[in-house]
């Protein structure tokens, strides 16, 4: 649902590029990328590692600044935010999902949920309480004082995605978010975000998994920075992730 | 014979890799060895040497003999043995006023013309003259005057003549030490203080309450009419001076004793020898070692936090090479004989440069002072002295390390080649509490459990440079009160060259204290900046700021300071305690001027590694923790 909906994209790119070194010695990890994702569109960017994919998904979740080149999000243009700009719309606007998950290891999987209501000055009861609701969500309220070094991979995973929701942010950026999962944990983060896209969240993942890339709704092929192909999705094989797990 | 070459291949490569590291650990245990070694060099230190050279160019005597009266010198002047001698002298007490300072002498009544046995060695001025008198040197100095300037005493004025150094006598302010006042060898044998006979005039304290001055007494040469000019019926003659010189000097204890234990009379006259005074002159220098032993002791333990906190930033890349090893068929022995020879190596190389420092810096302690002409030279060390030091070193590396190494000799292989390190700790109490703070409390109090060594070693730091600053502040404060002592005593207000120079050393070896302490705040900010930077990125990625991450990482020192410095007040209290034996406590006030003063500095030393850790790129941080 609600694929290439009407109205501003959610996300705009103009002209991205982000450069590492100088000289002889310069690699243009994005280059010259214009983008544009609805609200409540699932994008999947494909391409092989190193291709920029993941560079192209830290600048539009304001967690490094492109070298040249404009981003807006909601209308808002973030690329020119000053440092504590870009926190309060990490913050709020955005949830992040990483390959490695990066859990806090000390804190319980309910505290690490917690961690970012707190940071958006919730207090700790509410922020308890939507953790809880959050985990509940993805299956784990019975890990919910788990550390992460007694969860699976898979459920790891959901606690990063629980902690991606905790600000009801508007888009989820996920970098390789099964990268590091079996099958059946592949599965349910599948699931999860299925559920995320029905429920009106925009979704950017980014992969290199042809079969992930087959549940959003539009497929965008990335080589040496710049954007080489894109592709409409049916929505794939939504409604039988199932076949996933094969 | 492989293994060793392979062990120290290892050693020396790292320390070529990590040269920086390896320099700042020789400081931190330089530091502690130096000291030491000044301390130790102490111990062998007498003032023989200037004491020898003042009392060949005196005529020093063998013996002095205190009496009271005239007529005792002649038992003594014709004894046995003796060779020569010069007096009796009357020795007159009086208060000696000048420039608004004042203090109680002896003024001992000479001949114009020099004498052939103790005749005091002019430094500067002339010989006593009628109305001019010579002042010690020691005692000049404390006072203030100089040749030319006009004292007075008992109301009398006189000038200044001359000023001179002696070696019949123990210089200000111990005067009166060196006399002998126990009947036998094995019994006290010198006095800390002038014998009660000896006419020191009682002084009026403000409420009223009389005291004798035993102590702090200066000493004066003028000539027989003034000295004896000083007296009046309330403060009769009641002391005379005879130096004799024997026929063999090394006799001087043995005939003191004779006198002194053959007799019952509480009037009966007391003993100098020339070897209680040397011993007496020696214990100025030696005083030292109350400041600078404990100093050792207090950067020894610093330097300890200093090599456990630069080992334990590196420990994750021990592993490593410790999976590496084991890997390749090390043994847990060849194991842990690789990760200690590195830091031992580096200890007892430190522990050269430490005695060598410690040496070379020793004369400038082991000055004789102002009563003496000549130098003290190089300290001796002995072979004992050298196995201290460099089992100083060897203690604190190994502290460090032993268990490390030990850890890493045991541990999985698997684990690590594969840089699993050690897992944060979970304190979940930190943890519930930390949500209810603030973003920078939540961060820094979660930063605190999850390392609860290091946070133990920060706050050991802390608590090692209070206790040194406390232990200064405390020896200020004795030190004011002693000299308020003699501003009540003798309304005087001269500084005491004892004190000065245990100041003086305690400020040195405070300025070191200081200095490592601070090393060790930057080296242990820094490596909670790195060990928390995959925190911290992530936190950032979560919407904190990068300010909210600096605080934090600046609350995380001020909670392990905190604990450290309120600690390190009682600490460095018993420490002074233990150093000076009869210290009195400073005020309050002070005390927590100096926790405060700790904490303020240390957190502004915390402030840029803080900032600098806050500004680290996030994208990338993570990028590299998932790699």
């Amino acid at each position: 649902m609600n694929e290439n909906s009407s109205g501003a994209p959610i996300v705009r790119a103009r002209g991205l590029r982000k450069e590492y070194g100088s000289g002889s010695g310069l690699v243009r990890a994005v280059d010259e990328v214009d983008l544009d994702v609805a609200q409540g569109e699932a994008l999947a960017i494909m391409g092989p590692s190193g291709c920029g994919k993941s560079t192209l998904l830290h600048l539009l979740g304001g967690l490094d600044r492109p070298s040249a080149g404009e981003i807006w999000l909601q209308g808002r243009q973030i690329d020119k935010l000053s440092e504590r700009g870009l926190a309060q719309f990490r913050r709020h606007d955005v949830g992040f999902v990483f390959q490695a998950f990066h859990l806090m290891d000390e804190l319980t999987a309910q505290e690490n949920v917690e961690l970012p209501a707190l940071l958006g000055g919730r207090s700790p009861r509410e922020a308890r309480r939507r953790a809880r609701q959050l985990l509940d969500q993805v299956g784990l309220s019975d890990r919910a004082g788990h550390l992460p070094s007694a969860l699976s991979g898979g459920q790891r995973q959901r606690v990063a995605i629980a902690r991606a929701l905790a600000n009801d942010p508007q888009i989820v950026l996920a970098d390789e978010p099964t990268g590091n999962l079996d099958s059946a944990a592949t599965l349910e983060v599948l699931r999860l975000f299925e559920g995320l896209h029905t429920a009106g969240l925009t979704l950017i993942v980014v992969t290199h998994d042809e079969r992930i890339a087959a549940t959003a709704n539009r497929m965008i092929s990335m080589r040496d920075g710049a954007f080489v192909d894109e592709m409409r999705l049916t929505g794939g094989t939504r409604g039988n992730l199932a076949g996933l797990g094969a | 014979m492989g293994t060793a070459v392979l062990v120290f291949r290892l050693a020396a490569r790292d320390v070529r890799r990590h040269a920086a590291q390896a320099v700042l650990l020789v400081v931190a245990i330089a530091a502690a060895t130096a000291t030491l070694t000044m301390g130790l060099a102490l111990n062998g230190v007498t003032s023989q040497s200037p004491y020898l050279t003042t009392r060949a160019a005196t005529k020093g005597p063998d013996v002095v003999g205190y009496l009271t009266s005239a007529a005792q010198a002649s038992s003594l002047t014709h004894a046995s043995g003796v060779a020569n001698h010069s007096g009796p002298f009357p020795v007159a007490s009086a208060t000696i006023h000048f420039d608004g300072r004042q203090a109680d002498v002896f003024a001992e009544g000479r001949s114009t013309s020099p004498s052939a046995v103790d005749q005091p060695l002019l430094t500067a001025g002339s010989w006593v003259r009628p109305g001019g008198v010579v002042i010690e040197r020691t005692f000049a100095d404390a006072l203030g005057v100089s040749v030319g300037d006009r004292v007075s005493m008992n109301g009398k004025s006189y000038a200044v003549a001359g000023i001179a150094v002696t070696a019949a006598q123990s210089p200000y302010p111990n005067l009166c030490n060196g006399t002998l006042v126990a009947a036998t060898p094995a019994g006290s044998n010198f006095s800390n203080a002038c014998p009660s006979w000896f006419n020191i005039p009682f002084l009026s304290l403000p409420n009223g309450q009389e005291l004798a001055s035993s102590d702090e007494v200066g000493q004066i040469w003028a000539t027989e009419s003034d000295a004896t000019g000083l007296t009046s019926p309330a403060n009769p003659l009641t002391t005379y001076a005879v130096n004799l010189k024997l026929t063999n000097p090394a006799d001087a204890k043995a005939f003191a004793y004779d006198r002194f234990a053959h007799t019952t009379s509480a009037t009966a006259p007391l003993f100098s020898t020339w070897q209680g005074l040397e011993s007496e002159d020696g214990k100025l220098i030696q005083d030292g070692q109350g400041v600078l032993q404990p100093g050792a002791f207090l950067l020894a333990l610093l330097a300890i936090a200093s090599v456990a906190v630069l080992v334990g930033r590196r420990l994750s890349e021990y592993a490593r090479r410790v999976g590496l090893l084991k890997a390749v068929g090390g043994t847990p022995s060849v194991v842990a004989a690789t990760f200690l020879a590195e830091n031992l190596m580096l200890a007892v190389f430190a522990a050269v440069v430490g005695l060598a420092a410690g040496w070379l810096a020793a004369p400038l302690i082991t000055k004789p002072g102002a009563a003496l002409i000549g130098t003290a030279g190089a300290p001796p060390l002995s072979f004992a002295n050298v196995v201290q030091v460099i089992g100083l070193a060897i203690v604190v590396a190994l502290a460090a390390t032993l268990v490390p190494a030990i850890r890493a000799s045991r541990g999985s292989t698997v684990g690590a080649l594969n840089d699993v390190g050690r897992p944060p700790k979970r304190r979940g109490a930190f943890v519930r509490l930390s949500s209810r703070l603030p973003i920078p409390g939540l961060f820094g109090l979660r930063l605190v459990a999850r390392r609860p060594r290091r946070s133990l070693l920060s706050a050991a730091n802390v608590a090692v440079t209070t206790m040194g600053v406390v232990t200064v502040i405390a020896f200020h404060a004795f030190a004011e009160n002693k000299l308020a002592g003699a501003v009540a005593l003798t309304g005087g207000g001269l500084s005491n060259p004892v004190v000065n120079r245990d100041e003086q050393m305690l400020t040195v070896v405070t300025i070191m204290l200081i200095t490592l302490a601070a090393l060790n705040t930057l080296f242990t900010t820094w490596a909670t900046v790195l060990d928390a930077r995959h925190a911290a990125a992530l936190m950032q990625a979560l919407g904190a700021r990068s300010r909210q991450i600096s605080s934090g990482l600046i609350v995380t020192q001020v909670l392990c300071a905190l604990p450290g410095a309120i600690l390190g007040i009682p600490l460095g209290l018993v420490l002074f305690e233990l150093a000076v034996k009869h210290g009195s406590l400073p005020p309050v006030t002070w005390l927590a001027a100096a926790a405060i003063g700790v904490l303020v500095a240390m957190v502004a030393l915390t402030v840029v590694p803080a900032r600098l850790g806050a500004r680290q790129p996030i994208a990338e941080v993570l990028s590299a923790e998932a790699a």
